[in-house]
């Protein structure tokens, strides 16, 4: 009999699951992935076979123009894998069709979070709590200092300064896969109803939300509009459009940017942000460590983030963990 | 306190500077005394709690959270206060009102060090996150936030429709919460009278030259000497020392309060005796002998035997009870000639004028200066009077021409505030042999400026790509990237293991094409040596 778990092989570019011979996310192409969600930094293009649920599939289809290989699966719903390894998608809460990915094999059951958060949020399906033996975790907000507040507070805040300012605009700087729409939910249920004006690179994924059942309310095109019908109006760009040239056309926007990072002062002042919203699709810390309990698995492997301090917490706490160093996984905008 | 948190918070995220003046106008104008005088001392720096320090806050946290998470996350953050009002435990909502600036200020003025540990967590408790960052940095100082002293004090003129000039004269006779200050822009009282307080008077400053070219008939030179620049005040035989700043740095310099002998105003630029370096009344050591001597707050006998502090005298602001800072700057070199004979030449000499026959003569002279002594020339309108600040046209710095060297980016460590998370402090080092022989590195410098944003993000990003090791906030990286360093001079120094040590280094380009061994030996650096 092999070691535990030596059949789930941790790679720089991506877990390996060694008797199917397929990769959880990884950043090389390979014959066959399995892919939690459709942020970049987990799914590309050019696997010969990817198995994912139907809603990342159809962003990865709307972001590499292919559908090449592409293998659905749904939320609880097993597949069978070569090597007698079974692979179950699990909602985690991240973004639109985002999965954990529990894998069973000789009796051993891994699950990999992929990116997850336990808040409620209108764009997707919650997390789901499994028993496993090892938990693949993330951990990029894993410092005790992150603490995402209410995200009623936010809209409340980004509401008051919209409010405060008639003749400007709020330009709200929000990846544009996940947490644009969001924010967009978010705002119709804090009550507003105006029209939201979107930054051309976030208008097809927009649609993709809207075609899986999210709606999003009135939503307009920057480039269709004058300055004036924008004033008092909200505003959605992809982070890098912030400080961009872009925004010249918008009526004096205050700068606000939607991000975990805007906890931290020095974080929101490096890009120039004057209204700081915390929300992010991350787990923040205290939702990092209540998982970990919650799961209770035998050992933690924490990937992507600040791994030491998620790995001192679990020492502290007498839990078996380890960290992974899996390359490119820093998402700076999120 | 609520009203401040605010202020503070929303001054972090404000980058234009008007829109700043209006924040804290709108803050001095609605809030009462004397919480609104606290609240400008703490933006200009002048309050001091001897009871709470920035180890007080460590300390205090120790016993709440695990000594490894509290580092990395302030190592993340890059700020002490902000870490600890985000770590602090129970974020729910405080059970008491939060105290007021001046309760606030009232209860930190009685802590000491040892009281500081138990009776602090009782404030802090009483605030949210927001709240407890005011209070840090209220008493702990250190405001970095965007607004210098000058700035508040702008505002400060601006509310009450005063002139900035004349709140600098009163300020620094006055302390915290500046009731006559107020009493007299807010209210229309008397203004403050300053007669018979030894105060410091703002700095006249130059701008760099740049491609400005002068005629010397309408502008004397000088040289610009590498030391502090000082101002000297007696008034009622009461004798203060000031730094550039405005701080009062007397007890650091004790040599230089009895040895003025009559009440004035004095502008000059504070060295240390040393052998190496010529000037008119005896040598000036290089700075780094002085920087040993900054900074102290008592000296020892050996340190004023072995470094004697003097005073290169620039200029003469007020003598003998007699404002001369609207006269021309002739009139007050004339003033200033006529009496460096009656000071005692041990701790006074006179910065002498450049002559040249034009500028381009001048240009020459300052190319051939290598005095270490010496950083460049100052350039001075003659008929120009003595002005608090810089005024364009009337005083110029023309810089020597920094030197420069290829060096290997060896280490990088996170900055701090709006750089905390990027690795943007430098350590670089020179070949100490042939690289293609096995030469090693050795460090040489250190440098966190001279790039732009997108570069620092560049750097921040290889940094991270091509790290070998971690030492807490410092990453050693491999060998790939050759600095163009600029700097001012440099020195034998048995700090470092090159045994040399640079003066102001900054990257002067990013060499991303230029392979490492073709960065320069240690022998290139040590050649540069003046000593």
């Amino acid at each position: 009999m092999s070691a535990p778990f030596s059949w789930i092989n941790p790679h720089p570019w991506g877990v390996e699951v060694v008797p199917a011979g397929v990769w959880i996310d990884p950043s090389r192409a390979v014959d066959k992935a399995l892919v939690t969600h459709g942020h970049a930094d987990h799914a590309r293009g050019g696997h010969g076979e990817t198995i994912a649920t139907p809603e990342t599939l159809a962003i990865m289809e709307l972001r590499y123009n292919t559908r090449a290989g592409a293998a659905p699966v749904a939320y609880g719903e097993t597949v069978r894998l070569p090597g007698d390894v079974d692979a179950t998608f699990v909602p985690a809460g991240h973004v639109l069709g985002s999965a954990q990915i529990l894998l069973e094999h000789a009796g051993e059951r891994v699950v990999i979070t992929g990116d997850y958060k336990r808040r409620p949020d209108p764009t997707c399906t919650p997390f789901e709590v499994i028993p496993c033996d090892v938990f693949i975790t993330e951990a990029t907000f894993g410092l005790p200092v992150f603490t995402h507040p209410p995200i009623e507070d936010e809209m409340a805040k980004l509401l008051s300064a919209l409010d405060s300012t008639p003749e400007a605009s709020v330009l709200v700087g929000a990846y544009a896969l996940g947490k644009a729409q969001r924010v967009i939910a978010e705002l119709r249920a804090a009550g507003h109803e105006a029209p939201i004006y979107l930054h051309g690179a976030m208008e097809k994924m927009c649609r993709l939300y809207e075609e899986h059942g999210v709606h999003l309310g009135e939503l307009r095109l920057v480039a269709d509009h004058t300055k004036e019908e924008m004033q008092g109006a909200i505003i959605i760009a992809p982070p890098s459009a912030l400080n961009d040239r872009w925004s010249r056309r918008l009526p004096s926007p205050i700068t606000a940017m939607a991000s975990g990072w805007m906890r931290v002062r020095g974080r929101a002042r490096q890009r120039g942000v004057e209204l700081p919203l915390i929300i992010s699709d991350h787990a923040d810390w205290n939702e990092l460590t209540e998982t970990i309990a919650d799961v209770n698995p035998a050992e933690t492997w924490i990937t992507h983030g600040r791994e030491e301090a998620l790995l001192r917490w679990c020492e502290l706490n007498q839990r078996r963990a380890r960290a992974l160093a899996l390359v490119g996984r820093e998402e700076e905008d999120d | 306190m609520k009203a401040f948190a605010t202020l503070l918070d929303t001054l972090v995220y404000t980058t234009s500077r008007n829109r700043k003046l209006a924040l804290i106008a709108e803050y001095l104008r609605t809030t009462p005394d004397p919480d609104r005088g606290w609240a400008l001392g703490a933006l200009t720096g002048e309050l001091d709690f001897p009871g709470v320090k920035s180890s007080t806050i460590r300390n205090l946290m120790k016993d709440r959270i695990d000594p490894l998470l509290w580092s990395l996350s302030r190592d993340f953050v890059g700020d002490t206060a902000e870490t600890a009002s985000l770590l602090w435990p129970g974020d729910g909502v405080p059970d008491e009102d939060p105290p007021s600036v001046s309760e606030a200020v009232e209860f930190l003025a009685h802590l000491n060090r040892s009281t500081a540990l138990k009776e602090l967590p009782k404030l802090l408790n009483r605030l949210d996150a927001n709240g407890r960052f005011a209070l840090i940095k209220l008493a702990t100082g250190g405001m970095r936030i965007g607004v210098s002293a000058r700035l508040a004090k702008t505002a400060f003129a601006q509310t009450f429709d005063v002139s900035v000039d004349e709140v600098e004269e009163y300020w620094h006779a006055l302390e915290p919460p500046y009731a006559e200050l107020f009493a007299w822009a807010a209210d229309g009282a008397d203004p403050p009278d300053v007669s018979n307080r030894p105060m410091f008077r703002p700095f006249m400053l130059a701008h760099p030259l740049e491609e400005t070219k002068v005629d010397l008939r309408d502008y004397a030179a000088e040289w610009k000497w590498d030391g502090i620049r000082v101002q000297l005040v007696r008034v009622a035989g009461e004798t203060r020392l000031y730094s550039r700043s405005g701080d009062d740095i007397s007890a650091t310099f004790p040599e230089l309060l009895d040895v003025l002998p009559i009440d004035a105003v004095l502008d000059g630029e504070l060295l240390v005796r040393g052998e190496t370096q010529g000037g008119e009344a005896g040598g000036a050591a290089s700075f780094n002998a002085l920087q040993q001597r900054l900074g102290r707050k008592t000296v020892s006998k050996k340190m004023l035997a072995e470094s004697p502090a003097f005073v290169r005298l620039y200029d003469t602001l007020i003598l003998k009870g007699e404002d001369l800072r609207e006269s021309a700057w002739e009139a007050r070199r004339e003033s200033l000639e006529a009496l460096v004979p009656d000071l005692p030449s041990s701790h006074f000499d006179i910065s002498a004028l450049v002559e040249a026959r034009d500028f381009d003569h001048l240009a020459e002279i300052r190319e051939g200066a290598r005095d270490d002594a010496i950083e460049g020339l100052m350039l001075k309108r003659r008929d120009a009077p003595y002005i608090a600040g810089r005024k364009v046209g009337l005083w110029y710095k023309w810089k020597r021409d920094p030197l420069l060297i290829d060096c290997v980016l060896m280490y990088a460590q996170r900055g701090s505030g709006k750089r905390s998370s990027f690795y943007s402090d430098y350590t670089f080092g020179c070949w100490d042999g042939d690289p293609d022989d096995g030469a090693e590195l050795l460090p040489v410098g250190k440098a966190y400026s001279g790039f732009t944003d997108a570069e620092l993000r560049k750097l921040d990003k290889l940094v991270r790509q091509t790290t070998l090791n971690r030492f807490g906030p410092v990453r050693e990286v491999e060998r790939t990237l050759v600095f163009e360093v600029a700097f001012d001079s440099v020195h034998s120094s048995k700090r470092h293991k090159s045994g040399l040590a640079m003066r102001f280094p900054r990257i002067h380009r990013i060499r991303w094409d230029k392979p490492v061994h073709e960065a320069d030996r240690i022998e290139a650096l040590r050649s540069l040596v003046r000593e």
